[in-house]
């Protein structure tokens, strides 16, 4: 008995379980093959048609795909790490050792923190070549905006992510870093203007009630300051970027598609 | 679309300038292509499932040692493992065994109510006696009792590895009873 293949992709594709979930068929015809796109969740952000030239590794360097591509498998790495890690001051640092001694494939977490500095590498590189094309100018200059708050957010996902670890490394870097945040104008202790922000002798804005302290859940980096920024690190500041990378992705359809060589 | 109702048009056919491999050639590609992929997503599900089972548990040993049979008193349960090692020890005239403290209702663990002179499981009520024997509730088998016996220094020891269900018969079997 010889299997037609065939027979049965009619089987298959004709049955209510196929119809159910695709709502066109993969024809010939240049509507359905665009329908094919527009109608699937995934893809629909996507442009239908990319311009050829656009499309070509030379002009994009493939940087934006490659930095949503990285940013996918730090969704992946990150969610398996989340089975492990413990943000407490008494488990972190250990459950960070057993990711490496004690639990197969350690190679998980180096995977997640060379993604990250991957990352960084790869939306600095597409930046450069956005503006190297002039792909900023109209109609994109919206899109620009989303973009450089995406960087920034690429930024605060690394830094918030570096203290995770809860090593000497980690606390220091997090507490310079976050000392930056004393000068921040009028809502930082140290910044310009917060002295402006007093009643009489009683200041408003003080080492317990400003940016700092908003960022660390305390006067200096301790327990509080370590869950802070792992619910930065997991949950929102990822919301935040998907949400924006959403908007991004259709700005390009909804701007003519990749900008084409000037 | 305003010839939607009109036959949809073929797809052009290649015209000559056109170069393209041929129709074998690109399907031993487009296989290899989709071998290729399907091994490294396999690779991968595989990575991530064993990801999932650490090497090392941080868990109580199955095995342990509980003291010498003279620091328990005759005639009581003893719950000072019970904590630990989910393990009573009862100790009576001829010896001593050891209970396991999961209800064989769905797994709760009762408390010993030295009152009342029972266990009772606070999830569903079951109640057992003081030798693990069901009398009240839902519980379907009387406790079990795990393999207890005499380490080389005099300690007990204790195998929790081995169980004896007294339903089956096993409570006669001796590894279950250690007489002192």
């Amino acid at each position: 008995m010889s299997f037609d293949f065939n027979t049965f992709k009619q089987v298959v594709t004709k049955g209510q379980i196929w119809k159910s979930m695709f709502r066109h068929g993969y024809t010939t015809d240049d509507r359905d093959r665009a329908l094919a796109v527009l109608t699937n969740v995934f893809f629909h952000l996507h442009p239908v048609k990319v311009r050829k030239s656009g499309a070509r590794f030379g002009f994009t360097w493939c940087a934006g795909g490659l930095s949503f591509f990285v940013f996918l498998t730090l969704v992946v790495s990150g969610i398996l790490l989340m089975f492990y890690y413990r943000p407490t001051v008494e488990y972190a640092y250990n459950d960070i050792v057993a990711l490496r001694e004690h639990i197969p494939f350690g190679i998980m977490r180096e995977l997640h923190r060379w993604g990250a500095h991957a990352m960084v590498i790869t939306v600095w590189i597409h930046m450069l070549r956005v503006f190297m094309t002039g792909s900023y100018k109209p109609p994109r200059e919206f899109n620009w905006v989303i973009g450089v708050t995406l960087l920034v957010l690429t930024m605060l996902l690394s830094f918030t992510g570096y203290l995770l670890p809860w090593d000497q490394l980690a606390i220091w870097a997090i507490t310079v870093g976050s000392n930056m945040a004393r000068a921040t104008p009028f809502f930082g202790h140290e910044g310009p203007g917060a002295f402006l922000l007093a009643i009489g002798d009683i200041e408003l804005v003080h080492s317990g009630d400003d940016a700092r302290f908003a960022l660390l859940g305390g006067r200096f980096v301790g327990a509080a300051a370590l869950l802070r920024f792992y619910i930065l690190h997991c949950v929102a500041i990822p919301a935040v970027v998907v949400i924006l990378m959403a908007v991004h992705f259709w700005r390009i359809r909804k701007d003519g598609g990749i900008s084409g060589p000037l | 679309m305003a010839d939607s109702q009109s036959q949809p048009t073929a797809i052009k056919p290649l015209t000559e300038e056109v170069s393209a491999p041929g129709r074998r050639k690109f399907l031993s590609w487009f296989a290899l292509a989709w071998a290729s992929f399907a091994a490294a997503t396999l690779g991968a599900f595989s990575l991530v499932g064993r990801f999932m089972f650490p090497n090392v548990l941080f868990e109580p040993k199955s095995t342990f040692k509980a003291g010498y049979p003279d620091d328990y008193e005759v005639g009581m349960v003893d719950s000072r493992w019970k904590e630990k090692y989910g393990v009573w020890f009862v100790r009576v005239a001829e010896g001593m065994y050891a209970l396991s403290t999961v209800c064989t209702h769905l797994g709760c663990t009762p408390n010993w109510l030295e009152t009342e002179d029972k266990f009772k499981c606070p999830c569903h009520g079951s109640g057992f006696y003081k030798s693990g024997i069901n009398f009240e509730g839902p519980a379907p088998r009387p406790l079990e009792r795990f393999k207890i016996g005499l380490a080389d220094d005099g300690q007990i020891l204790i195998d929790k590895s081995i169980k004896f269900q007294q339903e089956k018969g096993e409570w006669n079997n001796p590894e279950s009873f250690l007489t002192v």
